[in-house]
């Protein structure tokens, strides 16, 4: 009767991957971090991302300048963040190896500029770790991110963005 | 008893919900709090002080990045105030061409050639400090840049062995920067040239300035740059006036294009900053521009 209060157990990662890819017929542009803070509350499903701008490498030094100075502007905005929930979380039995299909709502704040955010992920449980993998587009319009006219064609519009995530370390 | 009960009933009905109404930022302040790393923790370098390695004829605190190569070509055409006939300059123009390449984040090397008195330059430039501010805190940039030129031009005087050593020059440059916002950064060079051969024995072998400039953005890719460098007095060649520069840098993905008017037709360090001839207040005054195009070719990092 005294535990009547269930243990929320919290999993999180330093060190998560995200990386985004723009494709264009001129060039294509692709960067990734491996310094995404990350953590999910099993039983609630609430799920929040935190990463420093400046943590993206991109393989040219000047394009990832660029990308600090005058696109991303991380100066001003060091941090991009996501915060939400996976609504379908009672679904994954977290102790049960397999591949998980979840949906996940919320938000994601870029560039000063917060927009809604819906996209399905996946769950993976093998040998008892558990990680997360997301796989969706944004608009760079959607965050007042600007790309001059002499850049037009050499970056698209819409940047892939993937997340891998090996949430091992608890709370 | 039975109260007991139902207090603590009440009580653990009251713990639970509060806990799983918890407001969901409090995971990562929660999380962030345990672990690290806060802002404190971290030293956050200060990049792009100016938009390329120099700032209109000289030396900026920027350095190229590893394995990059820096395509420069530089134009000073005649002076403004030679009128119609000579095209307002534009007939006459000295060249530089120049090749900068990154050997790491902080060491690149330079060569090039300017038709002026028909000079080879060639220099290396370090990154000694970094700005910073966080958990390292470093007011600014300071750079090292000694350059070596030689003047391969016929000597005028026929009675003198032209040894090869009479044609050097030597300059050595610190160059102190900061960048005290997004959108202006200034820099101080104290500069010291040695001539190896002069023409009285009055005039000074050794020759020293002290250069100050910066630049204002006035977009997030124009900038306003403007340079002087002031020659101390009894430490300059008799005759010479002071350089100054005034231009705008454009800067488009990977070309950076900086126009500008000075009075100086000379590129390299020993020519601008100490044989000027020009006078501003006599509209001795040239249009000129760089335009410097940067190529990956080696791993960054």
């Amino acid at each position: 009767m005294l535990s009547l209060t269930m243990q929320a157990q919290k999993i999180y990662s330093k060190n998560g991957s995200i990386s985004f890819f723009s494709k264009t017929s001129m060039e294509n542009i692709s960067a990734s971090s491996n310094q995404a803070l990350c953590v999910l509350d099993q039983s609630a499903g609430n799920l929040q991302f935190s990463v420093l701008i400046k943590s993206f490498v991109f393989k040219k030094a000047l394009m990832q300048e660029h990308f600090n100075e005058n696109y991303m502007e991380s100066n001003q905005f060091p941090k991009a963040s996501y915060k939400g929930q996976i609504t379908d979380i009672s679904k994954v039995n977290f102790s049960k190896d397999g591949n998980y299909s979840v949906a996940t709502t919320g938000e994601l704040t870029m560039h000063g500029v917060t927009q809604k955010i819906n996209s399905p992920g996946t769950i993976v449980i093998k040998a008892g770790k558990i990680s997360a993998n997301a796989d969706f587009s944004v608009l760079l319009a959607d965050y007042k991110i600007t790309v001059p006219k002499l850049a037009e064609n050499n970056i698209s519009k819409s940047i892939d963005i993937k997340i891998n995530v090996a949430l091992d370390q608890k709370m | 008893m039975y109260k007991k009960i139902s207090f603590l009933f009440i009580f653990a009905i009251i713990c639970s919900k509060q806990i799983l109404a918890q407001d969901s930022t409090d995971l990562m302040n929660l999380l962030e709090k345990e672990i690290g790393p806060n802002e404190a923790d971290q030293t956050n370098y200060t990049t792009a002080t100016f938009k390329t390695t120099r700032l209109i004829n000289g030396h900026s605190v920027e350095n190229v990045g590893k394995g990059v190569m820096d395509v420069k070509i530089s134009h000073r055409f005649g002076k403004i105030n030679g009128g119609a006939y000579e095209f307002f300059g534009l007939d006459n123009a000295s060249m530089r061409l120049g090749i900068d390449y990154g050997i790491t984040r902080y060491l690149m090397v330079g060569i090039g050639r300017n038709t002026f008195e028909k000079t080879f330059d060639a220099f290396f430039k370090l990154k000694i400090l970094r700005q910073s501010n966080g958990k390292r805190r470093m007011p600014f940039t300071i750079s090292y840049v000694p350059t070596i030129a030689l003047k391969t031009i016929k000597s005028q005087d026929p009675n003198r062995k032209n040894y090869l050593s009479s044609n050097l020059f030597f300059t050595h440059q610190l160059l102190i920067g900061r960048k005290f916002s997004d959108n202006t950064s200034l820099q101080l060079m104290p500069t010291f040239i040695h001539r190896n051969l002069v023409q009285l024995i009055a005039d000074p072998n050794d020759l020293l300035s002290i250069g100050i400039g910066g630049r204002q953005k006035l977009s997030k890719r124009i900038s306003i740059n403007a340079e002087y460098y002031y020659q101390i007095p009894g430490y300059k060649i008799p005759g010479t006036t002071d350089c100054f520069s005034i231009g705008f840098d454009i800067e488009t993905g990977g070309h950076v294009f900086q126009l500008h008017f000075t009075n100086s037709q000379g590129m390299s360090e020993r020519s601008f900053i100490a044989e000027t001839k020009g006078n501003w207040g006599k509209g001795d005054v040239l249009f000129g521009f760089n335009i410097s195009r940067v190529f990956t070719i080696g791993k960054n990092k």
